[in-house]
């Protein structure tokens, strides 16, 4: 039993049947951590970015600093700091919460880079008009440049959101209940792993392939020419 | 008078590239001044210099008497801060080799940004300007089209417009019609004599288009690794240069064309 649900041992169908409820239980959870590690990862990612075209070197230097730790430390390292570390420091979080910033740090790391080679990708010739035009830097960004990386960024960020779905079982080690580490339960209390194991296969599966259709289909939608302004 | 503007010892390099070497140039208000000459002999960088797009190493740039690249603070002259730049930006207007239209903006909406966004000027009254400058340059029925849409010649129309909408008072060409397929350098040509012949307008022209220049420039002035080593009237200049290295390049010119 679990999450107050039974299996059924009976045959492979009824178990594999009995305990596909109880795997969407740990389908929740993951999509959760997705979504909101997503979120975080987008969010960070655009300061990051920010801040490192920042000319102060005071301020460009660190960050491209964390960047770079950030993206060469394998995620369970950070994963395992956050959660067993930190409460040394007096910073103790649900396992859930330190899961997703985890994930949603690590991922910072990648879209500051999307965000960037984005912006860097509109032709230097749309600054100088910008600036022929007097434009001011703001209005340059929301007007001109911003609406023409947005096509060249939303693609990139749309894969990394399945790489963070797919990434979310590492949140098992710090005792998330996400769909992996349910499975294992599963696993662990009949002895039978492989109908567990295999049906989150397939959910996996089944999430990744619709995400990278939505993809797909929100490239073929995106302006190439940038998302236009009347 | 003092010219409207005025390069005076400058020097620009790019690394160890000198660009400009003490340069000197003058053009005043109302003329109409072709450079020409080999690429790399810096006359594009004359323009992108007045457009402040390049900065200088030494020299000073003066539009109408008053420094560019510099200000008075404290009656010292410093480097120039973005709110000067701004101020003195307004006086010029470029027109690009590669046109850079916003491809994400309507033709209009090109026009309009700017008149709207840094001159403040109400939408209604900067739309009703464009269609005004949109008529000039043949483009009236292209309004809410976007750039992707428009052949070569078609985009350097509207981007003479687009710079027009500022109301500089010098405006630069950027070898205007060498992006250009033959046969749509016309139309822009014709457009840029319009200009010269119906505004009070201070134009500089980088171009190697002889008859444009024969039928518009006051002076043309010929470069030559970062220096003006001839400069004339066009009928003195097209038909006895005095420079060997003058005749060699119209010799070449004359050879494309």
């Amino acid at each position: 039993m679990l999450f107050g649900l039974h299996w059924n041992l009976s045959s492979n169908w009824a178990f594999a049947a009995s305990i596909v409820p109880i795997l969407l239980h740990g389908l929740v959870v993951t999509v959760e951590a997705t979504v909101l590690g997503f979120l975080l990862a987008l969010t960070l990612g655009l300061l990051l970015a920010l801040l490192r075209t920042v000319p102060l070197k005071i301020i460009a230097w660190p960050v491209a600093f964390v960047i770079e730790f950030v993206r060469d430390t394998p995620l369970l390292v950070q994963l395992y700091f956050l959660y067993f570390v930190l409460p040394d420091f007096g910073i103790t979080m649900p396992a859930f919460l330190t899961g997703t910033i985890a994930l949603g740090v690590q991922y910072s790391a990648y879209t500051s880079e999307v965000y960037r080679a984005g912006l860097e990708a509109v032709p230097r010739g749309q600054w100088e008009a910008a600036r022929a035009l007097n434009l001011t830097t703001l209005r340059t960004y929301r007007d001109v440049i911003v609406p023409q990386a947005i096509p060249r960024i939303v693609p990139a960020m749309a894969n990394y959101l399945i790489s963070i779905m797919k990434d979310t079982p590492i949140l098992s080690a710090v005792t998330v209940m996400e769909m992996l580490n349910v499975a294992k339960i599963i696993g662990d209390r009949t002895f039978r792993y492989m109908i567990p194991l295999t049906i989150v296969g397939i959910l996996f599966l089944i999430f990744t392939l619709l995400s990278s259709m939505a993809v797909r289909y929100l490239e073929s939608r995106l302006p190439r020419q940038g998302i236009p302004l009347k | 008078m003092t010219p409207l503007v005025r390069f005076e010892n400058v020097t620009k390099r790019f690394g160890d590239l000198v660009v400009l070497d003490r340069f000197d140039f003058d053009v005043h208000a109302s003329e109409k001044v072709v450079l020409m000459g080999p690429s790399g002999s810096g006359k594009s960088t004359v323009l992108r210099i007045l457009m402040t797009l390049e900065d200088i190493q030494d020299g000073v740039v003066c539009i109408d008497g008053e420094p560019l690249w510099h200000e008075r603070r404290d009656g010292r002259l410093v480097p120039a801060g973005e709110a000067h730049l701004r101020r003195m930006r307004e006086h010029v207007g470029m027109v690009f080799q590669h046109f850079n239209l916003f491809p994400n903006m309507t033709v209009l909406r090109n026009i309009t940004e700017a008149p709207v966004h840094v001159l403040g000027i109400p939408r209604a009254d900067a739309v009703a300007r464009a269609e005004e400058l949109l008529q000039m340059v043949g483009m009236t029925d292209k309004r809410d089209s976007y750039p992707a849409q428009l052949s070569g010649g078609q985009k350097q129309r509207v981007a003479i417009a687009r710079a027009m909408a500022m109301r500089p008072r010098v405006l630069m060409f950027d070898e205007p019609t060498s992006a250009l397929d033959p046969e749509m350098v016309g139309g822009v040509l014709q457009v840029m004599e319009q200009l010269a012949e119906e505004h009070d307008l201070t134009m500089i022209v980088v171009t190697h288009e002889m008859g444009f220049a024969r039928d518009v420039a006051d002076r043309v002035c010929f470069f030559d690794r970062g220096r003006v080593i001839e400069q004339s009237s066009p009928e003195e200049i097209f038909s006895r240069p005095r420079e060997e290295r003058t005749r060699e390049f119209l010799r070449s010119v004359l050879k494309e064309a």
